[in-house]
């Protein structure tokens, strides 16, 4: 992990030194993979909220003992997002710019503040909540009301990262009433697949068992959003192509099948749709959901599907056709996908630390 | 004194914090009377700046002789990069085809056959900008004044919201260092940008507060160019555009551009 870390920093010096060009970003995708993994993340970020709530708000005692792995996947996830943000910007020094002139009628404004405080919240729960169990006594009272506002909080991450997107007008494939009910659906799957593939990870590397019936009550979260997820992205085709209205259709055209011979992102988004089809086989059959060899076919399936879907194809879609109507397309280059693996790296090694904590507590306070 | 590492950095997170107060405590004491800018007297004044483009003009000189005045103009006098490229290109002015600048409006029966036939296409100044809306830093801005949608390249973050933003693909952004890709004579009179941020189309703001016409209209031989004050019903632009059919890029979507066109 350190190896993609340092990879991925002596790329972003790359960057820092030549700029953007370095990219594949254009005139007309003016934003790229990035900003695509970025919006993906903050929906993994968002999605502790589905261990958390259910936890604290309908007392599922099961949640008990991953909650502060939720809690710190959201931790490392929207350290992931900020990250993403920062190597995206052409001037990263004035970063502090929009603190000092703070412009409340951004949406990238909310973000930050949205994105920041949520990142505060779930260190100051997390933290306490831990410290707490490995003392043996409960944690303080002032945190319950933080935990409280956490839940809210985390839907409104993702709401206002889709309000980015679905107010821009001309921007047909975006612009549309559902963006955040789409958005937080895919990331109450593709979130809480990636806590089971992790919980399963801890169980085997350390002595901490996250328990059955917490994966079990997850998996099933995991099949509603899936659904919902997928019914979503059958309502936007209906529209478009029951209206018929051009612009709202050619973006899903450039996507599934091309146009005039432009399809750089066809095969990845059929590959989205074979993954998620296979994953919606899988957990809703009770008997593959519940075996864990299925089970983790079904997460992994979830998890790359949504990715196809949201961090890929589309932020980018949304360029194309540009405002002129001509098709300009995008792929990232080699010294940009570097760029990311190394967020990804410096994100999974933020993870790593905060999980041997969490598990290291446990495993003390069991003994 | 004992100070566990823990406190230490508990204390110092919440100074940190504090120290976001000190602009605005700043602000309050260092309030002055003395005037921010001195205007010229010659400054042009408008409440709404506003074009109108005869394309029928210009394309009666194009007839004549491929005529690229106006680009070359503007891209002169506000030291625009030619980057020979699709993906970096830095416009403020150019040309594209009536079918990609209004899109959704061709028809293949069209009795003036307007497909394939250049137009002109700037930042159209929008009364109501998107751009200026999304931008995190009021880099991007409409000035108060005259309505002319301007930016400051020294606050610009290179966020490129303002180009996912406008739906007129009006912005570029400075994917490498401009500077050795400037062609023309430099301007010392107007700033060169940074790599990194974005720039557009000012309607020529620096001119106008010595009262010259845009670069644009002043060299367009043809007269295709005009450029008023669409709130004084005198004005050259008024005129035209409460007399004459003309068109605007986009209009269903709110944006109110202040560029009109006649075909």
């Amino acid at each position: 992990m350190l190896v993609l870390m340092g990879l991925g920093f002596a790329s972003y010096l790359y960057q820092f030194n030549k700029g953007l060009t370095i990219t594949g970003m254009s005139r007309d995708v003016s934003w790229g993979f990035y900003i695509a993994q970025f919006t993906f993340l903050v929906g993994v970020a968002a999605s502790a909220v589905m261990v958390v709530l259910p936890y604290y708000l309908h007392d599922v005692k099961v949640f008990g003992r991953i909650t502060i792995l939720g809690e710190f996947l959201a931790i490392a996830s929207v350290t992931m997002c900020l990250l993403f943000i920062i190597v995206d910007l052409g001037k990263p020094m004035r970063l502090l710019n929009v603190l000092l002139y703070p412009t409340p009628n951004s949406v990238l404004f909310w973000d930050m503040v949205v994105l920041n405080g949520y990142l505060f919240l779930n260190l100051l729960i997390g933290w306490n909540v831990l410290e707490a169990e490995r003392k043996g006594v409960h944690y303080p009272n002032w945190v319950k009301p933080l935990i409280y506002l956490s839940i809210p909080w985390a839907v409104s991450i993702h709401t206002v990262t889709a309000f980015l997107y679905a107010g821009l007008p001309g921007r047909h494939y975006w612009l549309t009433a559902i963006m955040a009910a789409r958005f937080l659906a895919s990331a109450f799957a593709s979130g809480p697949a990636l806590l089971i593939l992790l919980s399963f990870l801890v169980k085997k590397y350390t002595k901490f068992d996250p328990g059955k019936e917490a994966i079990d009550k997850l998996s099933q979260i995991i099949t509603y959003a899936m659904i919902i997820s997928l019914f979503f992205v059958g309502l936007e085709v209906f529209t478009a192509f029951y209206s018929g209205i051009p612009t709202h259709m050619e973006a899903l055209e450039y996507l599934f099948f091309g146009i005039h011979g432009h399809g750089r992102l066809v095969p990845f988004m059929w590959l989205f749709l074979i993954l998620a089809i296979v994953a919606l086989v899988l957990l809703i059959n009770p008997n593959t959901r519940k075996k864990e060899k299925t089970l983790k076919i079904a997460c992994l399936a979830t998890f790359f599907s949504m990715w196809l879907e949201k961090g890929l194809g589309l932020v980018i879609a949304g360029f194309i056709p540009n405002p002129f109507n001509e098709l300009r397309e995008y792929s990232p280059t080699i010294p940009e996908l570097m760029i990311a693996l190394g967020v990804w790296a410096t994100g999974f090694f933020v993870l790593t630390v905060l999980y041997k904590i969490a598990t290291s507590v446990k495993e003390e306070t069991a003994s | 004194m004992k100070t566990s590492r823990r406190s230490f950095l508990k204390t110092s997170g919440i100074c940190a914090v504090g120290l976001y107060a000190l602009p605005f405590a700043g602000e309050v004491l260092a309030e002055s009377d003395l005037p921010k800018a001195i205007h010229n007297p010659n400054a042009l004044r408008g409440e709404q700046w506003a074009m109108v483009v005869d394309m029928k003009k210009c394309w009666k000189l194009q007839e004549e002789r491929p005529c690229k005045d106006c680009i070359l103009a503007c891209h002169t006098v506000h030291n625009v990069p030619e980057i020979d490229t699709v993906k970096e290109e830095i416009k403020w002015i150019w040309t594209n085809n009536y079918e990609n600048v209004f899109p959704g409006q061709d028809n293949e029966y069209n009795v003036q056959n307007l497909a394939g036939k250049p137009f002109i296409a700037l930042c159209n100044h929008c009364t109501n900008p998107p751009c200026v809306r999304v931008c995190p830093t009021k880099a991007t801005f409409k000035r108060a004044e005259d309505g002319i949608v301007m930016m400051d390249f020294h606050r610009c973050i290179g966020c490129r919201y303002c180009m996912a933003g406008c739906p007129y693909g009006a912005r570029s952004f400075n994917f490498r260092d401009p500077q050795p890709y400037i062609k023309t004579e430099l301007n010392m009179k107007y700033p060169t940008r940074e790599r990194g941020v974005v720039e557009k189309c000012n309607f020529c703001a620096e001119r106008l507060a010595e009262g010259l016409l845009p670069a644009c209209v002043e060299s367009c031989k043809a007269g295709a160019l005009s450029f008023g004050d669409l709130a004084d019903p005198n004005s050259v632009v008024r005129k035209i555009v409460s007399s004459h059919f003309t068109m605007r890029r986009k209009p269903e979507l709110g944006t109110q551009p202040n560029v009109y066109y006649i075909v």
